[in-house]
């Protein structure tokens, strides 16, 4: 389609030769200009990302001390790595890290299993009304994970939920907000967000795929199946491994989700993961030096996971 | 119960290139067509159903929701319903709807714009650190949104700005995915001859972007947009630690406070199930509009 990788000439020349050249051709194309259309935007980045970040890491190195009693003003001190200490020996931290982790070993393989196995069927030579499945897959994602989560809390919710009712009547009585239930029910919210969005990437992989690669297949006596595993899935590996990369990040981001069903019933916690143990720290137990050093914390994990998933998959690919 | 919505998918003619079309009719055989296109409209049936709950949902009041069958239509009280949504506290339903839609369309008309120029110029311009700049943007990308919210806190509580419309304005400006999209759109819909051309007749680079190359973009920009919109009009978690002040917040926040009554209350469920509905219209309604940008911005960005 449109969108070829930015493998064009421009995107390929390295930094700028040194080679001295005609000031014309030097106009309209180097450092001035450039910086003219990228200061906007670095701009922002500064004020929304970097000096954030670098703000957090300096709180995160001194605590508020209240003296004696507790009365009186409280002290600003250096700590050094106190904060972090105290969040990595907090139980409730740990928990949390432990339950994502738990929350991704469901989570990914069913969406991206999931996701996959969807946009094969929407590829399969036998499938039809493609476009309108395209459209009615891609549904949960045009529905806030706010409003994803009340649905959902409502359709676990007795007495309310079809769901429920129906399992009843064929016998079954499952409480989905329990605590066994609650993870697995928090896992099928993501699932319905995200399964659609990634099936449309994965289906368009699959559609850049060389049919006559897959008529050869089909002369040499492949089934679809058959070229379905052993064809399409080597070559659209590229955008599965982005959907890895981003999904992975995307589960540390766990926040909107467990926070409204913890509304709904006792089983989700305050701090029930890393982002929301931040959110309490913050403002309910007013320790911002603590908040400080658990963003600190979750920014790392995502760092060092995403150049994880990066160096696996590009070793995959080679 | 799956059929009333999605037994209708047969019938539409599927759109598909004749050669392809071809090969289906000798390859598949009745059964497999069946099981196919059965577990397509069962995996479609799981994405629907829950929306389509919410609608029934909210033609009932607060007795009929806890006391007839899910998908049947109660004492029909959806216009009750709209009108409580409406008048509760004095309307600030609307308000809600309407910040959420002044913070997600100034997050993508200026932040979209400040993303495509960013990117444009990636794309088109050589300067020292290109590199090392592009891979800063990549790091942006790669950081979660929510790891950055409390340090903007921090940092917004210094400067005195939360519980301003500022604290969520600004944040919304960056959008560094959008910065790699618009690159990649530069790359495929500007054609370097077209700016040397224009550069030859006079025109200056500014000149040159927002007469040539930003029309050229303009379905990426409408993309990176869109995605913008999206996000702005989800992001939970930013107004929800940034806003205290009813007045300013945006209506995924609002009605997670109306849930945190209806707990307590009863009487707030139907007001929380209508105003769900009423408040993701919208997006569907730009989702359906928008379909060939959403998918031409999927693909650009996993293709690599």
């Amino acid at each position: 389609m449109v969108t070829q990788a930015p493998n064009t000439p421009s995107a390929a020349v390295k930094p700028i030769p040194r080679i001295p050249r005609k000031p014309r051709a030097m106009s309209g194309t180097g450092g001035r200009t450039a910086a003219l259309f990228l200061t906007p935007f670095f701009a922002v980045f500064a004020v929304a990302m970097v000096a954030p970040v670098i703000y957090a890491m300096v709180l995160s190195f001194f605590a508020q001390q209240k003296s004696g009693l507790g009365f009186g003003e409280a002290k600003t001190s250096f700590v050094g790595l106190e904060n972090y200490l105290q969040v990595l020996q907090s139980e409730t931290f740990t928990g949390g890290i432990g339950r994502l982790a738990l929350y991704c070993l469901f989570y990914i393989p069913c969406m991206v299993g999931g996701a996959l196995l969807f946009a094969l069927l929407m590829d399969a030579a036998v499938a039809r009304a493609r476009k309108l499945f395209q459209l009615l897959v891609f549904l949960p994602h045009a529905v806030p994970g706010v409003i994803a989560a009340l649905i959902w809390a409502y359709l676990y919710t007795p007495g309310v939920s079809p769901i429920v009712s129906v399992l009843e009547t064929g016998g079954i009585s499952l409480n989905f907000l329990d605590n066994q239930m609650i993870l697995p029910s928090i896992v099928n919210i993501a699932v319905w967000e995200w399964t659609g969005y990634n099936v449309i990437i994965l289906f368009t992989a699959l559609q850049a795929v060389p049919r006559e690669i897959l008529e050869a297949a089909r002369v040499d006596g492949a089934g679809e199946i058959r070229a379905a595993i052993s064809i399409k899935l080597p070559l659209i590996l590229p955008a599965l491994s982005v959907i890895m990369l981003f999904t992975v990040i995307g589960t540390l981001q766990l926040f909107t989700e467990p926070s409204i069903i913890s509304k709904a019933t006792a089983s989700v916690t305050s701090t029930w993961v890393p982002n929301m143990w931040a959110f309490d720290a913050a403002f309910n137990r007013h320790n911002l030096n603590q908040a400080a050093a658990a963003s600190i914390i979750i920014a790392l994990m995502a760092a060092v996971l995403s150049w994880a998933v990066t160096r696996f998959s590009s070793r995959n690919k080679a | 119960m799956s059929t009333s919505t999605v037994s209708r998918t047969p019938t539409v003619a599927p759109a598909l290139p004749p050669k392809r079309r071809r090969s289906a009719a000798r390859s598949g055989g009745f059964g497999s067509t069946f099981t196919v296109n059965a577990l397509l409209i069962l995996g479609c049936a799981y994405m629907v159903l829950p929306v389509v709950w919410l609608f029934f949902a909210s033609t009932k009041n607060t007795a009929d929701l806890y006391g007839t069958a899910a998908y049947a239509l109660g004492e029909p009280a959806f216009l009750e319903n709209i009108m409580a949504v409406l008048n509760q506290d004095g309307g600030v339903f609307l308000r809600w709807m309407a910040n959420s839609m002044f913070y997600a369309a100034f997050g993508a008309i200026l932040g979209g714009l400040i993303s495509v120029m960013a990117g444009y110029a990636f794309d088109k311009f050589q300067f020292r650190g290109k590199d090392s700049f592009f891979g800063i943007v990549l790091v942006g990308v790669l950081i979660p949104n929510t790891a950055t919210v409390l340090p903007m806190y921090l940092l917004a509580s210094v400067f005195g700005i939360t519980n301003t419309m500022w604290a969520i304005l600004i944040p919304v400006l960056c959008n560094p995915f959008g910065v790699y999209l618009a690159r990649v759109y530069s790359a495929a819909y500007v054609p370097a001859e077209t700016l040397e051309a224009a550069r030859v007749d006079g025109a200056g680079p500014i000149r040159s972007f927002f007469s040539l190359g930003l029309p050229m973009m303009m379905p990426g920009y409408v993309t990176i947009a869109l995605f913008q919109f999206v996000g702005v009009w989800n992001n939970f978690m930013l107004p929800l630690v940034m806003l205290q002040d009813q007045q300013l917040l945006p209506v995924s926040v609002g009605i997670s406070i109306w849930q945190g009554y209806s707990v307590p209350q009863p009487e707030f469920t139907p007001m929380v199930i209508t105003g769900s509905l009423l408040s993701i219209i919208p997006l569907l309604v730009a989702f359906i509009m928008l379909q060939r940008f959403w998918k031409s911005g999927l693909t650009a960005g996993s293709v690599k």
